[in-house]
């Protein structure tokens, strides 16, 4: 890294991203500013996952640039950790808790490079972490829902990076399980890193988060939680779809937002 | 699944090759093969990315058409030649041994102890070089392409080594045996393993049982080395899928049998304690009702509260029963819950 730290973690310009010609995210400008706990916030289908995707190239923008700590992330990926939902793993795959921490490692050593004391000493440190140590020498389909969570959780903490994306992280996991996240979480932010999660729970964002982004296919607002979470904003993303309880809003809204019919 | 329509596929390309080189020992036919391979991986790759038909789908798609020309190929430009439809399909183990290689008029051995030989040791230079990166890949590609991994090259280059090694095989063994091999070993291996160098170690060495156990049986029938071969191949197969503890099937309904006594059992305490101490409690909680009440044959409602007993947590007078604490304990730590 060069001597002048950038402001802002995560810098996004113009992004449109289509899937055949339909978009899913349409010109965003977004800035995250370093050191903040963000949740990205919208209705079925706006986006979210593509954005996180798009953020990490693993989707083609039709248009638009993104730069991580003022450069684009090819020459970036080594400091940004990625939590993908849950589905995208082969679960019948030979491989032990342990094993899918010390992966959390891989990028940092390279190609052809193995594994050897220090990773899994890295990948040990941060089980314990996650209150996950005794169960190491599992199978990862013999875990619970919330414990997969939390393996995957530990793995994006291994890589010990600068800016965490999380597709939504509390998805089938019970409510201390979430504590628990949230609390690691906080501390990634103590220590002066970026964390951007995907999230469902409306109720939850004034809690948890200290700056939102409401998204529908179109950056609705973006901002400090106390600014931006507004009743004005959330019907602007979640349209009528929406029993909301205005008197409520400020400071734990309570807000149920029905699911759209086409889930991405 | 891949690998069966793989080792069909690369037939057109094995033909082309050899009706460019007419040499049937060329090793053009097994670079051929490994192109055709990676052609047949991609066009399902790109068949199953429109989205118009399921994966599976595209895999049964791709291989009959690229077979068929094969087969097309053979029957038109080199039906006179050893290359007929029944030796890619069977092959013939037996003479292997016949087909020498020889280098300046030295005899040097079975051509397909060198061939194969050579590919079992590129294969394994391969996966020492890349074990990280194939696993990676393999478990979690999006994760393999979030850290800057390249998983769809990796999956190219492993599709391309599984081509080279199916028509290396094929050349000795016929197609049947070859995807017998790739695919039952390793089946069976999963029921034992949690790591992958442990399962890629067990696979191997089930591979071999399979060939030694399978040599022995056709000598001992006089019968097909490789019908044999793929009859042990199964037969260890299925001794694994039903003995293997833990995941074996036996294993697994021993577990599940315990478990329905274990219900059986707190489906009791609970029904005991609804009604323990009420005025209803000398009807409820006899023996002889349990069949009514619970729905329960009398066998079963007998073999319930002899088991509950025996874990003392039922007490039995005459035909009225009651809760120990332990029962009381349970019962309400079920409801609880």
């Amino acid at each position: 890294m060069t001597t002048t730290q950038p402001e802002n973690a995560i810098e996004i310009a113009d992004l449109t991203v289509a899937y055949r010609e339909r978009p899913v995210l349409w010109d965003v400008d977004l800035v995250v500013p370093r050191g903040i706990l963000m949740a990205v916030v919208g209705p079925n289908g706006a986006g979210k996952t593509t954005l996180i995707k798009a953020i990490m190239q693993l989707v083609r923008p039709a248009a638009g640039q993104v730069l991580i700590l003022g450069r684009p992330i090819r020459a970036q990926r080594r400091i940004v950790a990625y939590v993908p939902q849950r589905g995208s793993v082969d679960w019948d795959f030979p491989t032990t808790v342990l094993d899918v921490v010390t992966m959390g490692r891989y990028g940092r050593l390279g190609w052809f490079r193995s594994p050897g004391r220090s990773e899994r000493d890295a990948a040990l440190e941060t089980l314990r972490k996650v209150g996950m140590e005794e169960l190491r020498d599992r199978q990862i389909s013999q875990l619970s829902g919330g414990q997969q969570q939390r393996v995957f959780l530990a793995r994006a903490l291994v890589q010990d990076a600068e800016v965490y994306l999380m597709d939504e992280p509390f998805q089938g996991v019970d409510a201390l399980t979430e504590r628990a996240i949230v609390e690691l979480l906080r501390e990634l932010r103590a220590r002066g890193k970026t964390v951007v999660v995907v999230h469902h729970d409306l109720q939850t964002v004034p809690e948890y988060f200290d700056w939102v982004t409401l998204l529908n296919v179109r950056r609705i607002a973006s901002g400090p939680v106390a600014e931006v979470w507004t009743e004005r904003n959330l019907r602007l993303a979640y349209g009528g779809r929406m029993a909301i309880l205005a008197h409520e809003l400020a400071p734990a809204p309570q807000l149920r937002a029905s699911p759209a019919p086409d889930e991405r | 699944m891949m690998s069966d329509a793989i080792s069909h596929a690369i037939l057109p390309g094995i033909v082309v090759a050899f009706l460019l080189t007419q040499d049937l020992s060329s090793p053009l036919l097994v670079l051929a093969a490994g192109a055709t391979g990676v052609l047949t991986v991609s066009l399902v790759e790109l068949l199953g990315r429109t989205g118009l038909v399921a994966r599976d789908a595209a895999i049964g798609l791709v291989f009959p058409a690229l077979f068929s020309i094969g087969v097309v190929l053979i029957a038109r430009y080199a039906g006179d030649v050893h290359l007929d439809t029944d030796a890619v399909l069977l092959g013939e183990l037996a003479f292997a041994p016949f087909r020498r290689l020889t280098l300046l008029g030295v005899d040097l051995g079975p051509r397909s102890l060198y061939l194969m030989g050579a590919i079992l040791f590129l294969q394994i230079a391969l996966l020492l070089l890349f074990y990280k990166e194939l696993k990676l890949a393999t478990f979690d590609p999006a994760f393999a392409a979030a850290i800057g991994l390249a998983p769809a090259a990796l999956h190219y280059g492993l599709m391309a080594t599984v081509s080279v090694t199916v028509v290396g095989a094929f050349d000795a063994v016929g197609s049947v045996l070859v995807v017998a091999l790739m695919v039952a070993p390793p089946a069976a291996a999963h029921f034992f393993v949690r790591r992958l160098s442990a399962f890629l170690a067990l696979s191997a060495a089930f591979g071999i049982a399979t060939a030694v156990v399978g040599y022995a049986l056709a000598r001992a029938l006089d019968a097909s080395i490789a019908g044999s071969m793929a009859v042990s191949a199964g037969a260890i197969f299925s001794l694994a899928f039903l003995l293997a503890p833990e995941r074996g099937l036996v294993a697994a309904w021993l577990r599940r049998r315990s478990q329905r006594w274990e219900f059986a059992q707190e489906t009791l305490a609970i029904h005991l304690l609804q009604h323990r101490g009420l005025p209803e409690e000398q009807e409820e909680c006899r023996v002889a009702h349990l069949e009514q009440h619970l729905g329960w044959s009398a066998e079963r409602a007998a073999e319930v509260v002899r088991r509950a007993e025996n874990r003392g947590l039922v007490r039995r007078e005459a035909d009225l029963l009651s809760l120990s604490e332990a029962g009381v304990a349970l019962g309400k730590e079920r409801l609880s819950t």
